[in-house]
């Protein structure tokens, strides 16, 4: 047995990998067949689990109630997957100049530019969305700044009223996620070959049309890597709307946070947290064959 | 070929987003000076008791509970990085060198949970730890109750680090030459010997960078560790956001402004030595 194992190399590679497969289907796969199981079950007046069959919370989801149709829910999810587009969308357009920037920086000048993308991830997820607190709040940073320059040129100035509202999550969803798209956007960047901007050049291409027809196509990679790094983790969060929001923005996130700790409401949490799973997986899923796989999220 | 010139409009606007990811950080830095308790104008330089501008580090430096969360935090990360580096560099070698049944969906498997959200993740081990728990504890004394605490925390740690070291190890295995094993195994080396002399120290540099991707991650995490964490088991994330809730003086600016001194020296000095290397 231990000779044909020594010679065995299906076998070696298969005895490599079961520690990690074990670790990931015990606490991966089936505590998601534990939540699929209990969004079909009901809770009793106590908040204990009955695992009689019923697809009522999905229902609860869509709207139905025994009240008639309201869409409370359904607000939530789209509410979710809007603000998650815009935070991607405000993402990338922030880090593909940046990234871009420092690709094109001289060599040794590189490493130490993209050092300081990343000491900011090193302070921790939540101080950094609390500094945000200090800056945004009625009296904070921000406006005491642009209040004490209306009032050295002499102009009207109004409070922003920023702290806690939508906008306020916005910014600080844009601002966790930033690195994590300047990463795998660099990392696409830094591989193209100057020689294809020369061949460009020597095609009486102009700067644009580079930039559209070269460094846009060839950077999809990195794209498709931050994008996905960005959007799976700001569509189900609940830190950032919990203390920038106020507890007036609430997302799915959440939504099933509450169900969990508040409402004491496994299944219909358990219901809720599927279809957030379901909706990122199929976006995902079509994003990545509709661009192709991101290979660079290993950049990140 | 020359770099080509930058335009100043992009060196501008890498300016500004440079500066939006830095000021949320001088300000920390800055309020962790404030004389005002309750923080929300900074009101002048605090100058109190025998620490005089630095009294809010004192102050916390006296606190039981950032301590213990300190320390908890630590645990976690330390125990976490080491099982998850060694099951996820296993998990690596497997996948970039050898050819076994089922190795293509063994990768998807892998690579699942990083397109699962946290909060799916986290909530899937709370129902399954409670269900879990409920059921053996129906079983145990009542001296004997298990619950949630550093020990869930530290096994979830490990499930959600695992597949971030072997994306990364698997990225530095790619140019392996592994002419360099078979050229050991025929001059005698045995199997074990191959891999500690020639194996490892190949792929340490890989190793270690899993290392630190899992240890950051575990210590930055909050939203698996919010749901599987339980009484004496609060980490520093956990112990903030409980803060924020309520009144938060300037000891929380001077507990972030210790972290980014702490991390950046700790990442400060790995640097050096890998150059000096």
């Amino acid at each position: 047995m231990l000779q044909s194992l020594r010679e065995n190399r299906r076998w070696q590679g298969f005895l490599l990998i079961l520690p990690a497969l074990l670790v990931l289907g015990l606490l991966l796969v089936l505590p998601l067949g534990l939540t699929v199981v209990t969004s079909f079950a009901q809770r009793d007046v106590d908040g204990n689990v009955i695992y009689t069959f019923t697809l009522g919370n999905y229902w609860r989801l869509l709207g139905f109630t025994e009240t008639g149709w309201d869409d409370l829910y359904l607000k939530i999810l789209l509410r979710s997957l809007a603000l998650a587009l815009q935070t991607t969308t405000v993402v990338l357009l922030l880090a593909y100049p940046l990234a871009y920037f420092i690709a094109r920086a001289p060599q040794r000048r590189r490493n130490l530019l993209l050092f300081w993308v990343l000491v900011p991830l090193w302070t921790n997820f939540v101080i950094r969305i609390y500094a945000w607190v200090m800056i945004l709040r009625s009296q904070g940073v921000l406006n005491s700044t642009l209040g004490a320059v209306a009032g050295l040129v002499d102009l009207p100035w109004q409070p922003l009223d920023l702290y806690p509202s939508q906008s306020a999550v916005l910014i600080g969803m844009v601002y966790e996620f930033l690195p994590f798209m300047i990463l795998p956007v660099y990392t696409s960047l830094e591989k193209i070959e100057p020689a294809l901007y020369e061949a460009a050049a020597d095609l009486h291409a102009n700067a644009l049309q580079t930039f559209w027809r070269v460094t846009i196509p060839l950077s999809m990679p990195g794209v498709i890597a931050g994008t996905i790094l960005t959007f799976v983790p700001v569509i189900g969060t609940f830190v950032v709307s919990d203390i920038l929001g106020g507890r007036q923005v609430i997302l799915v996130g959440n939504l099933v946070q509450r169900q969990f700790l508040d409402a004491r409401d496994p299944p219909f949490g358990s219901a809720a947290s599927i279809v957030l799973l379901g909706i990122t997986l199929v976006l995902t899923l079509y994003y990545t064959r509709r661009f192709g796989l991101g290979e660079e999220i290993a950049a990140g | 070929m020359s770099q080509p010139r930058q335009s100043p409009w992009l060196a501008a606007l890498s300016g500004l987003v440079y500066f939006f990811l830095y000021a949320p950080i001088v300000v920390l830095i800055v309020f962790s000076f404030n004389v005002s308790r309750t923080n929300v104008v900074f009101e002048g330089v605090v100058n109190q008791g025998p620490c005089g501008p630095f009294y809010w580090y004192c102050e916390l430096l006296q606190n039981r509970s950032v301590a213990d969360a300190a320390r908890n935090t630590l645990i976690i990360a330390v125990t976490s990085t080491a099982v998850s580096t060694l099951i996820g560099t296993l998990a690596a070698l497997a996948l970039q060198r050898y050819e076994f049944f089922g190795k293509k969906s063994a990768e998807t498997a892998l690579y699942f949970p990083m397109v699962t959200p946290e909060i799916v993740m986290g909530i899937g081990i709370l129902v399954l730890f409670s269900a879990l728990f409920g059921w053996v504890n129906s079983m145990l004394p009542p001296g004997l109750r298990l619950t949630l605490g550093l020990g869930t925390v530290i096994v979830s740690h490990i499930a959600f680090s695992i597949p971030f070291v072997t994306l990364v190890v698997r990225a530095r295995l790619h140019g392996f030459d592994s002419r360099l094993e078979e050229a050991a195994m025929d001059l005698g080396a045995p199997p074990l010997t191959t891999f500690l002399r020639i194996t490892l120290p190949l792929i340490a540099p890989g190793v270690l960078a899993g290392a630190m991707l899992a240890f950051t991650l575990s210590l930055d995490d909050f939203i698996i560790t919010f749901f599987t964490t339980g009484p004496g088991a609060t980490t520093l994330p956990i112990y903030v956001y409980g803060l924020l809730r309520r009144v938060v003086t300037p000891e929380v600016n001077a507990l972030s402004t210790l972290w980014i001194l702490v991390v950046l020296t700790v990442v400060g000095l790995s640097q050096w030595f890998q150059q000096r290397e």
